[in-house]
Formats: structure tokens, sequence, C-alpha cells
């Protein structure tokens, strides 16, 4: 993981936290923020590659227009991860590239 | 089971949604918002309801004023649907959306329809398109404030503000603030366009208190002692990987200034995609630079039982969005027969419009965003984020024969990634109008079509649900 974040959260301290996963790695975040804003507070400076030049891409407009903060959210790929809020054991990943197509018989979670 | 079948359906809980649907309710309107995000405001009054005390008197007063407004709003009947994605609106008010289910191959895909319909889709962060503003480390001014009202986080190392406009501004006094003093502002306001502003500044006067504040944020930002650039060209980012400098031109000099986060703006534009979609007509503003909905004074289209009101419908600012979901909302109380008088009761609202929009000629001629930083005269630049098409293969295709966005598509797939055309759109246009040599009005938009957010396949082969 990227060792200094882009954002820091100075008034931490008080407040609920959940405890996330990201890449495997456990992350303790506040309560009620959105995946993207765990992410950036928490060190994680790339989300994906782009699709055609594997370039390291993080969120720009963190309000749903702009799709650059896409992951892989408990194994479903392509998540706008700053229109989705942070939950307890939430697993995330990175998303390399274009996203798979999953195949019918997956079973809904 | 809830009703699906409502007098008005409202898209967005922003200003102009909020404000529609607590009018609406005052005429005994049964309604329905729906909103993408899962807290009411909007991104002007982001995380209102939850902001702790503290923060929110940091954000200031304009933030403050959403309180207001949210809390008429949770007196009303109005059914809420947060975390709402829509879809696909049709003329006749049919509004189809997505809840996201975490963890789910599939949402649950709802319906529900609408005597009448208002979209107040809000606005957007108008692209700025320069070299390195894919890398990581460089975002829009509405992203960081957005993380500042969402999470209470600031920049952790040296950030830039670029760019021009009143939003820049008002983050870098709102990081003062918090104890954030920016390794630089780089306003590319350029000094021409204060004369040119100034013919205007006369009938911006009614909007005075805008104006005072505007001259305050700048001064506080002075006084900081952050190193101020204005009138700077030729914006670019750096870095291998991720950001790692702002380089630009500055009284002839070619300047570098080493950051982890640039934060950039050049004003806002309407978010139209929803608007688009019904196939309504839409016309190119050549002040704001950017496509607006063709309404009634109401902000009804055409023969449609669809409104359009707040920044989707043309930037006006949070005040203004208000009162134009309030006109709105009385404009289709009037269409059900339930309220008479429609313009003197229109009217005062009619009237705090003008006052509130007063200052916008003013504003859009002083913080137009310059053509280079629009239109970028390096082939390199990308334009199309998603599927990575650059400024020189957009002129490439013009040179083929290529008359107008829709194109672009099928010369370079250019428009055609997840984001739908929403964050390269205003610029692609732009770019086909100057080398054509046209009117952007003439080179036209992408084919807005549904489904204008991107839904799992599932949704459509499982239909709507009902609750």
């Amino acid at each position: 993981m990227d060792t200094s974040s882009l954002f820091k959260i100075p008034d931490v301290k008080s407040g609920k936290t959940v405890t996330i996963t990201f890449e495997g790695f456990p992350i303790e975040v506040p309560a009620g923020i959105s995946v993207a804003a765990a992410l950036l507070t928490s060190g994680v400076l790339q989300f994906r590659t782009s699709v055609v030049g594997a370039e390291p891409r993080a969120p720009y407009c963190m309000m749903g227009v702009c799709f650059e903060c896409l992951v892989e959210i408990d194994g479903v790929a392509s998540r706008q991860s700053c229109l989705i809020g942070v939950c307890d054991g939430m697993q995330i990943r990175r998303q390399s590239g274009g996203k798979k197509l999953q195949t019918c018989t997956e079973k809904k979670s | 089971m809830t009703t699906n079948n409502v007098d008005l359906v409202i898209i967005g809980s922003g200003p102009a949604g909020l404000a529609a649907a607590s009018e609406a309710d005052k005429h005994g309107l049964s309604v329905v918002l729906l909103d993408e995000q899962t807290m009411i405001g909007g991104q002007i009054y982001r995380n209102i309801e939850y902001a702790p005390p503290a923060r929110a008197e940091i954000l200031g007063k304009d933030y403050a004023k959403g309180e207001q407004l949210a809390s008429e709003f949770r007196r009303t009947a109005t059914d809420y649907r947060g975390g709402a994605t829509v879809w696909n609106v049709t003329n006749d008010g049919v509004v189809d959306y997505v809840t996201a289910k975490p963890g789910a191959h599939t949402s649950g895909n709802s319906s529900v329809k609408g005597k009448f319909v208002l979209m107040a889709s809000g606005a957007m962060e108008r692209p700025f398109p320069i070299k390195g503003w894919t890398l990581p480390g460089a975002m829009g001014a509405g992203a960081a404030q957005i993380l500042l009202k969402g999470a209470g986080a600031v920049p952790a190392g040296p950030v830039i503000l670029a760019g021009c406009g009143p939003l820049l501004y008002l983050l870098a006094w709102q990081y003062l603030r918090m104890g954030i003093t920016p390794a630089a502002l780089v306003d590319t306001t350029a000094y021409a366009s204060y004369f040119r502003a100034l013919p205007r500044l006369f009938s911006a006067l009614p909007g005075w208190r805008d104006l005072v504040k505007g001259v305050k944020l700048l001064a506080s930002v002075r006084a900081s002692g952050a190193p101020v650039y204005s009138g700077a060209k030729n914006l670019e980012i750096e870095g291998e990987g991720a950001t790692e400098a702002l380089a630009f031109t500055h009284r002839g000099k070619r300047l570098r200034i080493p950051a982890s986060l640039v934060v950039l703006h050049q004003g806002v534009v309407p978010n139209t995609q929803l608007s688009m979609s019904t196939g309504s007509e839409h016309v190119w503003d050549p002040d704001q630079l950017c496509w607006q909905p063709v309404t009634d004074k109401w902000g009804r289209m055409g023969n449609t039982s669809l409104y359009v009101a707040g920044d989707s419908r043309g930037i006006v600012g949070a005040l203004a969005s208000e009162t134009q979901g309030r006109i709105a909302a009385l404009s289709v109380a009037n269409r059900l027969g339930i309220i008479k008088n429609l313009e003197a009761m229109a009217a005062p609202h009619l009237d705090a419009l003008k006052r509130y929009t007063s200052i916008r000629p003013f504003l859009d001629t002083l913080y137009r965003p310059s053509d280079e930083h629009r239109i970028p005269p390096d082939d390199e630049v990308q334009i199309c984020r998603c599927e990575e098409v650059t400024a020189g293969q957009i002129r490439g295709y013009v040179k083929l024969g290529c008359l107008g966005p829709n194109q672009t598509k099928s010369f370079g797939r250019c428009g055609m990634g997840p984001c739908q055309g929403r964050f390269c759109g205003l610029t692609v246009t732009e770019i086909i109008a100057q080398k054509r040599q046209v009117q952007p009005g003439e080179v036209g938009h992408y084919r807005i079509r549904p489904p204008v957010k991107p839904i799992y396949l599932g949704d459509f082969a499982q239909g709507p649900q009902q609750d």
C-alpha cells in the first residue's frame, strides 16, 4: 500500500469507526464516510488502472460523475466508491483495466 | 406497499429538489423524491444533517443555510428514497431507478410514475483538460470540498489550488480555517477579464452581498501568506504515476511548484445528462459555455410533463436553485388545478430569482475559463478519460470528415466509457467546433440515451420490482 495519504481527517479521535479491508489489509475508518473518502484518507493513491493504457487513476469528482473511483467491492467490480458508504467488514480491491464479465450462473450474494 | 403513482416525482435532493418538495407539500401534492446519494442536501449542502457543528462552522454561513431547508423538508410528507440511481425518465412521467445493494450483482430495479417530474440533478465540475489531469492527486475543487463536507478531510501534504471561480476561493478560505495553508493559489483569471467584466458590475449590484463575500475570500487568502499567482497560463500537472508538481506560465516565466495534490477548478456546468436523455431541446449558452435545456419561465420543457430546476437548468447558485424549485412546484400545482392564481403566488419568487441571478453575467465574464484550458492546443492532452482519447485524435477525426461528437464514438470510442460522455462531452464539442470553425451549437452534443447510468443487465432482466 502507499505510504503517504493525499488527505487526512484531523478530528478523527471521536466517533464510531468501522473496519474495512483494502487489498486484504485492514483499515479502521470513521463510520458514515464514502469508500472513496476512506481510501483517500488511508494512504491509497491508486484506485484502479485505466482500461486502455493501464495508467493509474484515482477519484476526480467525488460525486458520481467521472467514474474514476471504480473499485471492486465485496467481489463486485466497477462500483462507484464515491457513492457507497463504508460498512464493517467491507472488502475492497483495486480494479485492473476493464471489468471482466461475470457469468450468469454466479450466485447472488 | 408504497404508492408508485404520485403527483410529482423529484430527482435530486439539492436546494432545488428540497425546496420543490416543500413547496409541493404545502399545496397537498403527493411527492416522491429520489436521490442518488444516501443523504439529502445535494453537493452544496452535503452532509447537512450530520456534519458536526465545528465542521459546519468552518464551512461557513452559506452552508449553514441548508439546515433550514433540510428541516423544512423533513416536516413534509414527502416519500424520500435515497441511494436511488435514476436511469430512465420518459416524457409522460415514468421514472426508472435502481437502488444499489452492497455485495449484490443486481440492484433493486423500481419504477415510479409522476403526473409531473422535476429534474434537479444539479451541476458538475467543468472539465479542466490539461496535461496530467488524469494523474492520481489531480482532482476537482468540488471533489476536495465534498471530502471536507462529507468526511472532514483536508489535504495531508502540499496542495495547490489552481484555476478560477468562486468555489476555488471558497475552498481556499475553508482550508485556511482548518489550518491548511496552500502551497500556492494559481489563479487563471485573465487580466483582460477584469476589464470585460467591469461593464457588467453595475447590473450585478443587487447581488452586492455575493460581491463583498468574494472580495473578502480573496483578501483572506492573500493575507494568509499563501503565494498567489494571478493571470497564470498554460497549466500542466507533472508526475510519474502520481501528481508531483504544477507547472505554469506567470508573467512570461515558466514556474514549477511541487505538490502531491493539485485541486483544479474553472467553474461548474449543468449536469444535463437526464434532461438530454428525454430528447428535449437544449441550446448552447455562449456566456456559460455549456448546454442548457430549453424551458418556459416555470422550468417546463416543451409540451412534456417534465420540469428542470436549479443548476441543471443553467448555473444560478444555491439560493436561485431553491427559488426555481419553488417556482416549478407552484406551476405543477397550477397544472393539477390545485392553485389558480399562479402568477400572483409566484411573483415574490420570480423577483427573488432576478435578484439572486443578477450577479451571474458579471461572474460568467470575469471567470470565463480561458480557451487554452477548455480546448487544449496540446495534442497529447487526454479528453475522454474513460477511453483515453486525446485532443490530437479528435482533431484527426475532424480532418477525416467527422462533423460532431456522435461520430467520434465510431472513430475512436470517444465518450463510450462508463461516464457516458459526461466528462468529455463539452470539450469534444468545443474541439470540433474550433477545428471546423463553426459555433458549438452547430456541432451539437452526444446523443444521450437511457440508461443514463450504467446498470446491471440483471436489472433489465428482472424488470421493475414493487416495494
